[in-house]
């Protein structure tokens, strides 16, 4: 059955709005990255792609970009092999647990992330003297941390225990059965929260910003580091390879699940 | 290999709340017991405890010469058939069924082999490709029912394997479910609240209350003599009586209900009646007549049940449920007397 309901020509109205004011920065940003002037501005006067091959010259861009590429994966890796467990204890074992408990796993998103951050660095890279790197990590592990314990866990709270039960019965260990049997059937709840998770870690500059030090650093911090310096385009041209790395990984997404399990 | 299943003694608790006490059931080598009660009862308590998912607080669980008591769930070998089939959604329905046989280390051409053959007992082998999505409930227990049978367990239990499928299929299921039973001749424990489906399915039927078997017998000896008035009332006597005897001549008791009728019972026809005991009596077992010996009363309202008409009756303080005949219809408001048919009555020892 198909609904035809004339829609409202306010709504049609408001609807546009309020997607021209989504779209146009992404318009901007591409806009200004193409600049053939050395500030940036908008419209773009002229059009140049050195801006982008600019990036590449610049060693300090793709030095942070790996990094960045790595504590994204690293840390998100980190966060579900601590999230989905908890998240698989936190829904088998629901009745016997305190309720407070799945709560403690969101504070990552309720402390703010610069005193997150702060308290990380005072304590963690002064404190332990721990490596850079290795504190850097680590915030980043607790950033994607609440995305693997909630998005794993609304799959979780869907899935029916009694599955595992059958396999267990049927002469499946414990373990094998969690391998074989639940992770196959939340796979698209990992897969969600991995995306969350390595897209928050990788656009992530508040936690960063604490955790960053000689020799070691993300993008969006060395985007901030060269704006201070250098107002030119290339700060929109790397912005504008961030984005099409997002969209890139949304559209593998939607190419093999579905965009829709996200908002589920 | 057919084995036999012993509880002693079990019991359960969740937390500090006590749901089995001190259950004690054996279920005969390739015999069917089922267990029937009430929701709440202790019915599925009692059948996770034997597949491993729950631990006794107390008591053992023998399978056959093995001690169950605290082997980990996977190496118990039993087949489980589940309310809600609990088929695996991403396993195809043949993968379903060969999964207990891989888990055995069968190699692939032998694990097709014998799902396929399990398939086509169950009548599901055009389905051996589809997900169990694609099912509709029937064929999805049909699936369950094979992946259970398909490792050639000694014990088959069911968790109320027929309450998600509507009433026609429900019969047929279950004379499917004896069938494969019967024909594999395994010990079969079986939970379920409806009578019915226990009393057709099962050799024997525990009746549980609160965490108790109150009897465990075949459903004939259930239904004719109860052994206390909970299972009494559980089969259908609608009418239990407290009374007292007061005179005891040969084989003739006379004995007095609580608002002091008087009746006279053969010990010969009802059996032994000690001093105080419980008159069970289903409505035909309580005829309904205009006069004579019994129980005087005034009747309420008459149901036309086709055979007899069905009066409620109301003495002091009681009522009653009694059949009366076709010939001789009575109406509201009359008085009538209340005499037990021996036949369709039992004694039952006096509630403590
Ligand atoms: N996981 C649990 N935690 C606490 N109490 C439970 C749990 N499961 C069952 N119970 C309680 O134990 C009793 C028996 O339950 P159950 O064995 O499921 O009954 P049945 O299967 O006969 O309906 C019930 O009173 C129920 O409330
Ligand atoms: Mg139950």
């Amino acid at each position: 059955m198909i609904m035809q309901t004339k829609l409202h020509p306010a709504l049609i109205a408001i609807a546009s709005l309020i997607f021209l004011i989504l779209i146009a920065p992404l318009f901007i940003i591409l806009g200004a990255a193409v600049s053939d002037t050395p500030f940036l501005t908008f419209p773009p006067q002229g059009f140049t792609l050195k801006w982008f091959s600019n990036i590449f010259q610049i060693e300090a861009f793709r030095t942070t970009a790996i990094t960045s590429l790595q504590i994204a994966f690293l840390g998100t890796f980190l966060a579900l092999l601590i999230g989905i467990p908890a998240a698989y204890a936190l829904n088998r074992f629901k009745i016997r647990l305190p309720s407070w408990l799945s709560n403690v796993f969101v504070l990552p998103i309720l402390v703010p992330e610069i005193v997150l951050g702060f308290s990380l660095m005072k304590n963690i890279t002064i404190g332990l003297q721990l490596p850079v790197y290795t504190t850097l990590l680590l915030g980043h592990t607790l950033l994607a941390l609440p995305y693997a314990v909630r998005v794993v866990g609304a799959s979780l709270a869907s899935f029916d225990f009694s599955i595992e039960e059958a396999a267990i019965s049927l002469g499946c260990p414990p373990l094998k059965t969690f391998l074989t049997v639940v992770l196959p059937n939340i796979s698209a709840g990992v897969v969600a929260a991995f995306i969350l998770a390595f897209i928050t870690s990788i656009n992530d500059v508040s936690i960063s910003l604490f955790l960053t030090g000689p020799g070691v650093s993300t993008l969006p911090i060395q985007i901030l580091a060269h704006m201070e310096q250098f107002f030119d385009p290339t700060i929109a041209s790397v912005s504008v390879l961030l984005m099409l790395l997002t969209v890139g990984v949304m559209a593998i997404v939607e190419a093999t699940l579905g965009l829709t399990f996200l908002t589920k | 290999m057919t084995v036999s299943l012993t509880l002693e003694n079990v019991s359960a608790h969740y937390g500090s709340t006590q749901v089995l006490k001190d259950l004690t059931l054996a279920v005969a080598a390739g015999e069917l017991v089922s267990l029937l009660g009430a929701s709440g009862c202790g019915k599925t308590t009692t059948l996770r405890l034997v597949a491993g998912f729950l631990q006794p607080s107390s008591g053992t669980i023998r399978l056959g010469d093995r001690d169950l008591t605290r082997l980990p769930a996977h190496q118990r070998d039993i087949g489980l058939v589940f309310q809600n089939y609990a088929l695996f959604p991403h396993l195809s329905v043949r993968d379903n069924v060969s999964f207990g046989l891989k888990q055995r280390g069968a190699d692939a051409a032998e694990r097709k082999k014998r799902a396929d053959r399990m398939l086509e007992r169950v009548g599901l082998s055009s389905f051996a490709d589809r997900m169990p999505a694609a099912l509709s409930g029937g064929q999805k227990q049909r699936v369950a029912l094979a992946r259970a049978l398909v490792i050639e367990p000694p014990l088959l239990m069911f968790d109320e394997p027929l309450s998600n499928l509507d009433a026609k299929l429900r019969v047929d299921m279950r004379v499917e479910i004896r069938r494969l039973q019967r024909a594999n001749g395994t010990t079969s424990l079986y939970v379920t609240h409806d009578q019915e489906e226990a009393f057709s399915i099962s050799d024997r039927v525990a009746i549980m209350n609160a965490g108790r078997i109150m009897q465990l017998d075949t459903p004939e000896v259930l239904y004719q003599r109860p052994a206390n008035s909970f299972v009494a009332r559980f089969v259908g006597f609608e009418n239990l009586i407290d009374m007292t005897v007061v005179e005891r001549l040969g084989e003739t008791v006379t004995a007095r209900t609580k608002d002091g009728a008087l009746l006279q019972l053969s010990q010969e026809r009802l059996g032994a009646i000690p001093d105080r005991f419980i008159l069970a009596a289903r409505p035909d077992g309580l005829a309904v007549a205009r006069d004579g010996n019994g129980i005087p009363v005034t009747l309420g309202i008459r149901t036309y049940l086709g055979r007899a008409y069905q009066y409620q009756c109301a003495a002091e303080g009681q009522s009653y449920l009694g059949n009366g005949s076709l010939s001789e219809p009575l109406d509201t408001g009359d008085r009538a007397v209340l005499s037990p048919v021996p036949e369709q009555c039992c004694i039952l020892p006096a509630d403590v």
